[in-house]
């Protein structure tokens, strides 16, 4: 349902992606992983149309959006990476106004967005405006926005980006929903968790690159399931606890000197940890933190990059170079 | 075509539901214009005399009108700014509709915030002693050329907007352009007074030819045609420049 080539695009000086290939079936869910920075929302960009690539190609529903741009508009629906809804309108008008400029007549646009209003749960706050809603129910508002001209391909920028836990499951139940009634969906996310459990393959994407892509079970298969994480009290041991951890987690284990933690992949969790601990604690050596826990999206890039994550190594706040809202872009 | 006219029905009833929903913007639409209104004519009025004028206020309400439908489109520079920084502007771009109905949809609506701003004007106007002294069809093509002129204003604000993108920028790349516009030209003073650049300046920018149609529409003490030609030229200008221009750069943001 949705098939890319070759993707390039640069903003000047920044090569946001560098030459990226997404084959999405029908009725399967694709997770884009990756982190702050990595050209998802720009590869969801260009397939929607909001952005012309500067080569490659992309498909949805068998329409080319380059060519053709305002015929494949009618073949997905996108939610982007913020929610995209008019505060002093209400959710209802919201979602009218989006049904008329699908070209519905006034009826069925009314009809489309009580329909939406109701399955996601919003028809309680329909007739009020949307500035009074919260975080979530504007996410909510915002999907069901791109449901009102019925789409066989949804295109989802981070869905559950910022909010709490319980408002992101119930987004994931209601997103499993719709993949139930044969929706196609490429959705992005920077958690490995959600991937995990709405995408059937997962493409991991770096500095415009893809690195990976599997489903989730291969992916962390190369990873080596969960991880071992020791925070090492002095950073002249860091070394040391690398050693005394060769051979007995799936791969060595990786440092950061300037965190002092340890990592180190494992596939079984309890033995691992008891084994690591008799030897740390043989030789003697004083930590601060020793546990094993679900690989992150850090443990992949860990695992196939070798560094970790922007977002982990850079400690200051977003620069001019990264802003947090792209609407303008 | 008949796509993009009901697309930009749509677009405009948004617009007029924010203005009305805005309190700010209502207070300022009708607040604002009512002041100029007594202020000039009751602080400026003693002491301004115009040739060929009996009163003072007869040759202000045009510069006042004239004046409204400029400032009342100046706000949808930071309307188009905030939706674009929103992402409904991108909603918008990612829909099935007519794209250049985006903006038509907006600046329509300043149109009908104008027209009420220019009733406003003239019945406040009318209390202080503001009188029409030409015939209905006159008055008619007089209000006619005053909102056709916010209308491409508000094309040339809604270009601001989309260039500049924020909305404290936008504000204040849309105010700057206005006050020379406003004050350098014929609405509250005659320009032969000025110094001789200046004079030059206000005698053929835009803002001078509306007032002028303006006046001399609804106080028939000079010829019209001229005037109200020039008007109505620039606007089309004016218009036809800043569509192309905002337009063109929604289609690649
Ligand atoms: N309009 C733009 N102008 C300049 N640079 C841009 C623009 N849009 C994106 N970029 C740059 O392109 C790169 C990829 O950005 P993109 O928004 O696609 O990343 P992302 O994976 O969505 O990140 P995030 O998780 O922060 O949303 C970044 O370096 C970003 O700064
Ligand atoms: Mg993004």
């Amino acid at each position: 349902m949705i098939v890319v080539r070759g993707l390039q695009k640069a903003f000047g000086e920044t090569v946001a992606l560098a030459g990226v290939d997404l084959d999405v079936p029908e009725g399967t869910v694709l997770g884009l992983l990756g982190p702050n920075g990595a050209g998802k929302t720009t590869v969801v960009r260009i397939i929607a149309t909001l952005l012309v690539p500067d080569a490659g190609t992309a498909m949805v529903a068998g329409i080319d959006v380059v060519a053709d741009p305002q015929r494949a508009r009618y073949a997905f629906g996108l939610a982007g990476q913020f929610a995209a809804v008019d505060g002093v309108l209400t959710g209802r008008e919201n979602l009218e106004m989006v049904g008329q400029l699908y070209g519905l007549k006034r009826l069925e646009a009314r009809a489309r967005a009580a329909e939406a209003l109701e399955r996601l749960g919003l028809a309680d706050a329909a007739d009020r405006l949307v500035r009074t809603y919260s975080g979530g129910m504007r996410r909510r508002l915002d999907l069901g926005a791109s449901l009102v001209g019925r789409p066989k391909v949804l295109l989802m920028d981070e869905p559950t980006t910022g909010l709490d836990p319980r408002t992101r499951m119930e987004l994931w139940a209601f997103i499993e929903d719709l993949v139930r009634d044969g929706t196609t969906l490429l959705l992005t996310t920077q958690y490995l968790e959600e991937a995990d459990r709405l995408a059937n393959r997962i493409a991991v994407i770096d500095r415009g690159t893809l690195i990976a892509e599997g489903t989730a079970d291969e992916l962390k298969g190369r990873i080596g399931g969960d991880v071992l994480e020791v925070r090492v009290s002095t950073a002249a041991d860091v070394a040391r606890v690398v050693e005394l951890l060769d051979g007995i987690g799936t791969e060595r284990a990786t440092a950061d000197e300037r965190t002092q933690k340890v990592r180190l992949p494992v596939r079984e969790r309890v033995e691992t940890l008891l084994a690591a601990a008799r030897r740390i604690d043989e030789a003697g050596i004083s930590v601060d933190d020793l546990g094993v826990h679900r690989p992150s999206l850090d443990d992949v890039f860990l695992s196939l990059t070798g560094r970790a994550t922007e977002s982990d190594n850079e400690q200051t706040p977003p620069g001019p170079g990264r802003r947090r809202r792209k609407g303008a872009a | 075509m008949s796509r993009f006219l009901s697309d930009t029905r749509v677009i405009a009833r948004r617009s007029l539901k924010t203005l009305m929903r805005t309190p700010q913007i209502v207070i300022f639409a009708s607040i604002q214009p009512m002041m100029f209104v007594l202020l000039f004519r009751y602080v400026f009025g003693g002491s301004i005399r115009v040739p060929g004028y009996d009163s003072y206020v007869d040759y202000l309400i045009p510069g006042i009108i004239s004046q409204t439908t400029l400032f009342g489109g100046s706000s949808l520079a930071i309307v188009v700014a905030n939706d674009l920084s929103a992402g409904i502007t991108d909603r918008f771009r990612s829909l099935p509709m007519s794209r250049p109905a985006i903006l038509a949809g907006a600046t329509i609506a300043a149109i009908a915030r104008n027209a009420f701003t220019v009733i406003l004007v003239t019945l406040v106007g009318m209390l202080v002693g503001f009188r029409f002294h030409t015939g209905v069809p006159q008055v008619l093509l007089a209000f006619g050329v005053a909102l056709l002129f916010g209308f491409a204003f508000a094309w040339c604000f809604a270009l601001i907007g989309i260039i500049v993108k924020n909305a404290e920028g936008a504000q204040l790349a849309s105010f700057l352009p206005i006050f020379p516009l406003v004050f350098a030209a014929s609405t509250f003073a005659s320009p032969r007074t000025m110094p001789d650049g200046l004079r030059w300046f206000a005698e053929h920018q835009p803002v001078t030819q509306v007032v002028d149609s303006i006046r001399a529409l609804t106080q028939g003490v000079a010829p019209a045609t001229e005037p109200t030609l020039l008007a109505i030229g620039w606007s089309l200008v004016i218009l036809a420049v800043s569509a192309f221009l905002a337009n063109r750069r929604l289609r690649n943001l």
